[in-house]
């Protein structure tokens, strides 16, 4: 069996041990490449369907064609697609200029947390493809992200099925064992468990499963004729692109194998603070 | 990149390796060594490190290096927080972290649950310490048969050989007690560079074995287990009815064997049969006619089975066994102790059940097998051999026959408080089937309470509050008790026929022809008092074992 073959095998595993033990099960899918590369891997688990709503945070500051490659994909595939976010923060003025961790920190954290928890509206997608309000919906008790071990450290730290206590904290210091493919399928009251199908998963990885699957991914990851495409996605003021010609997942992984810079080193957030990425991670933003 | 070298890199095999040692042994430095000696370092890493000591003034060492990288995390290639990676000639190599101090034990099995091979790392100067043993034992249990140990530090001892030969023959027999034989031992010393990746030491002539980098190249991948019998736990069954899709999908991982389209296949512990009739997938290239152990696969079957999760389907020759009662070695990492009469949950490949520890063989302290004892309870990085039983029967193997259908994990409470591996079949347990044929009602709901309907008659001066304390203490140890104040026939004969505990005071006989279990006190600490009748009453065989 392939390298492929085996993540795929491990990451389907993990999908069908969520569903089958958490109720309220839902996934985040920031339309990245990683969590796209999840999306797929969850129609691989369950037969080509997605059995649990897609939780998107919308900062409002997004590129505006994520929003329509979400919209367009979720009608296509038949997903039950909720959208979040941080009215309040938004109306009175929130963005990048005021500190970016302090933006991250209102739209995505804040924004994801009540989303999760319930306490804040949720925009679910009708047939028609139309958004309504949804409110007093119920926690989320299992949240599938797509973190991957390799992206920073304190990602790596993580386990594939990793609890969160009542304000989403995580304790990296002290988690229950995880061994023989038993995960931390029970949990307290008023917790719940990130589930990690890609823990394991590279970069050049996922873009591998790209190619050899075929997936449609969002194309701004592609080089269309001016020498530059996005390394990593992210909202529009914070999100760089980079020099390269790459024009397709195969270009990619050849370019992946040459050059030695950070996958992230294009997100502006990640910069600003040495801890920042453990810091909104311990505050829940994925 | 070539195309042709791009091929390679995808032929190469990845083994995932642990080192594992007591704090202080030294493994920092040891990845340390052999991240540079493999030439895995990024460019210019290892001299700016050196030239940053030499500024501050410290002796460069390797387990700096280390910390940069960590620190820095740059590369993303090398090293994140819990993974080191490099590779030889031969193979990648994984490293994974597992921390040496025993509060992390949990995080270590975490690690070393993933790995196919180790790395023992043992301090010249320190010896076979307390977490040498330990380790050497979870190495075991976690069937990690591919170990080889490091005797690091060399330097400190003058390389002599007597220091490491005492070693070496102290360690091989803790290790051949808990059955791991050591591919080889190496005497090394990491900080110097001694024997880690070229063979042949001018400090340890006496020495003509294998570098370290020379006898991990030599562990070999464990052949894949398609050859082995069929196991393949049911994970779920899926109808996707609302889309118009109604097929029943058995989704589950091959574990080990294989099977194909057109098997007849068993599922225990239901004892029901029929045959493969598709393998199911999304976006495959074509339709798939045979599953292989590692695959996360789906099927159909030729009639429409109810089978559910828990199951284990096999072929009819060589299948699971269907247990009640099971011996296994265990370790515990809960906070709590794992006691007698206490019920946790067992977790063994998908399926789950209620257990109760059914007998202790002996607990030991994993670092000093010497002291055995015979215990209530199996404390905090303990090792146990028990007898666990079933509250009802689950397909299973021993992990001699086949590791991942013959090991488990317990929950308590919220939380995987401890692992461990089934090493023989005590009492084999009926499919269901047969038993619900043969079992009455009320062997049923015995079986479901874990104890029979009881009548205890308690006379003497005090009895009341005796037995009130006896019902809580019963109670809390998961027994239906239940105090019957008043002599009531009628009731009494009632929560009897319901299958409860029923406790009273005074000194009668016999209710509707069940004879109670009489007990007079007198005025010694009723506390005591509680814990004789319990004890009493167990070795009736009148309580949960």
């Amino acid at each position: 069996m392939s390298q492929l073959d085996e993540l795929e095998d491990q990451s389907v595993y993990i999908f069908r041990e969520a569903f089958k033990h958490f109720k309220q099960l839902c996934m985040l899918w920031s339309i990245g490449k990683d969590s796209t590369v999840m999306l797929w891997l969850a129609r691989k688990a369950f037969f080509g369907h997605v059995p649990f709503p897609l939780v998107h945070i919308d900062t409002s500051y997004k590129i505006p064609q994520m929003i329509e490659y979400r919209d367009r994909v979720s009608r296509e595939w038949g997903l039950q697609m909720v959208v979040g976010q941080n009215r309040q923060a938004l109306a009175d003025g929130m963005g990048p200029e005021r500190g970016r961790l302090t933006c991250c920190g209102a739209l995505k954290s804040d924004a994801l947390r009540k989303t999760l928890s319930g306490e804040w509206p949720r925009m679910r997608m009708q047939p028609n493809g139309e958004y309504v309000e949804e409110v007093n919906g119920e926690p989320f008790t299992g949240v599938i992200v797509g973190a991957r071990a390799d992206e920073e450290g304190s990602r790596s730290k993580e386990r594939y099925f990793s609890p969160r206590d009542h304000g989403g904290d995580w304790d990296i210091a002290d988690q229950p064992p995880e061994l023989w493919n038993q995960f931390k399928t029970d949990f307290a009251p008023g917790t719940h468990v990130r589930i990690h199908p890609l823990l394991d998963w590279t970069e050049v990885n996922i873009w591998e499963y790209v190619e050899r699957e075929n997936i449609p991914i969002i194309d701004l990851y592609f080089d269309k004729g001016q020498g530059r495409r996005y390394r990593s996605l992210g909202c529009a003021p914070c999100t760089g692109s980079i020099e390269s010609c790459a024009k397709n997942p195969s270009e990619v992984i050849v370019e992946l194998r040459t050059i030695k810079t950070a996958e992230r080193a294009g997100r502006a957030q990640d910069r600003e603070h040495a801890y920042a990425m453990e810091k909104l991670r311990r505050e829940g933003y994925m | 990149m070539d195309a042709a070298t791009q091929i390679v890199d995808e032929l190469r095999e990845t083994m995932h390796i642990v080192i594992v040692g007591h704090v202080d042994h030294g493994k920092s430095t040891l990845v340390g060594r052999l991240l540079a000696d493999t030439q895995t370092l990024p460019e210019g890493k290892l001299e700016k490190v050196r030239s940053t000591c030499e500024r501050s003034g410290k002796a460069f060492e390797y387990a700096f290096l280390l910390d940069a990288l960590e620190a820095e995390q740059d590369q993303g290639i090398t090293i994140d927080a819990a993974r080191v990676f490099f590779r030889t000639a031969q193979r990648d190599y994984i490293i994974i972290d597992a921390p040496g101090h025993i509060e992390f034990l949990k995080n270590m099995v975490t690690g070393a649950a993933r790995a196919e091979s180790a790395i023992l790392l043992i301090d010249a100067g320190e010896g076979v310490q307390e977490n040498s043993r330990r380790h050497g034992y979870l190495l075991a249990m976690l069937g990690i048969s591919q170990v080889v140990v490091v005797v690091n530090k060399m330097d400190l001892v003058d390389y002599r050989r007597e220091v490491y030969e005492q070693i070496v023959e102290e360690y091989r027999n803790f290790l051949g007690e808990v059955g791991v034989t050591p591919a080889c031992f190496i005497p090394v010393s990491a900080r110097e560079g001694e024997l880690i990746s070229e063979a042949g030491s001018e400090e340890m002539p006496w020495y003509d074995g294998p570098c370290v980098l020379d006898a991990m190249d030599r562990f070999t991948k464990a052949p894949a287990p398609e050859g082995r019998p069929l196991r393949m736990p049911v994970q779920d069954v899926y109808k996707w009815g609302h889309t118009g899709d109604d097929k029943r999908i058995l989704a589950g991982r091959v574990e080990s064997g294989q099977f194909h389209v057109g098997d007849e296949v068993l599922f225990l512990p239901s004892g029901k049969r029929s045959v493969i009739q598709r393998i199911e997938g999304f976006n495959l290239p074509e339709e798939p006619t045979t599953a292989i152990a590692g695959r996360s696969t789906g099927l159909t079957l030729r009639e429409q089975l109810f089978v559910g999760r828990g199951e284990i389907m096999s072929h009819a020759e060589r299948p699971p066994s269907v247990a009640r009662v099971i011996r296994v070695k265990l370790f515990w990492l809960g906070r709590r102790a794992m006691e007698r009469g206490r019920n946790y949950k067992l977790k063994l490949a998908t399926a789950q059940v209620d257990v109760s520890i059914d007998r202790i063989h002996r607990v030991l302290d994993a670092s000093d097998l010497d002291a055995t004892t015979e215990g209530k309870a199996v404390g905090r990085h303990d090792v146990a051999d028990l007898d666990l039983r079933l509250r009802r029967p689950i397909a299973l193997d021993c992990a001699s026959e086949n590791e991942t259908t013959g090991r488990f994990v317990i929950v308590d409470g919220f939380d995987i408080a401890g692992g461990g591996i089934v090493s023989e079949v005590v009492q084999f347990g009926a499919t269901h089937r047969a038993e619900a044929e043969e079992n009455s009602l009320e062997a049923i709901r015995a079986n479901h309470f874990g104890h029979r309907a009881c009548l205890v008659a308690i006379d003497g001066n005090g009895a009341d509050a005796l037995v009130s304390d006896l019902e809580r203490a019963l109670v809390e140890t998961g027994h239906h008790a239940f105090f019957a104040r008043n002599d009531d026939e009628p009731v009494i004969e009632a929560l009897l026929e319901a299958g409860v505990i029923v406790l009273t005071v005074g000194n009668l006989k016999e209710v509707a022809g069940t004879t109670a279990v009489q007990f007079t006190v007198g005025e010694a600490r009723r506390d005591i008092r509680v814990q004789q009748i319990i004890d009493r009453l167990a070795t009736a065989g009148r309580l949960r074992v």
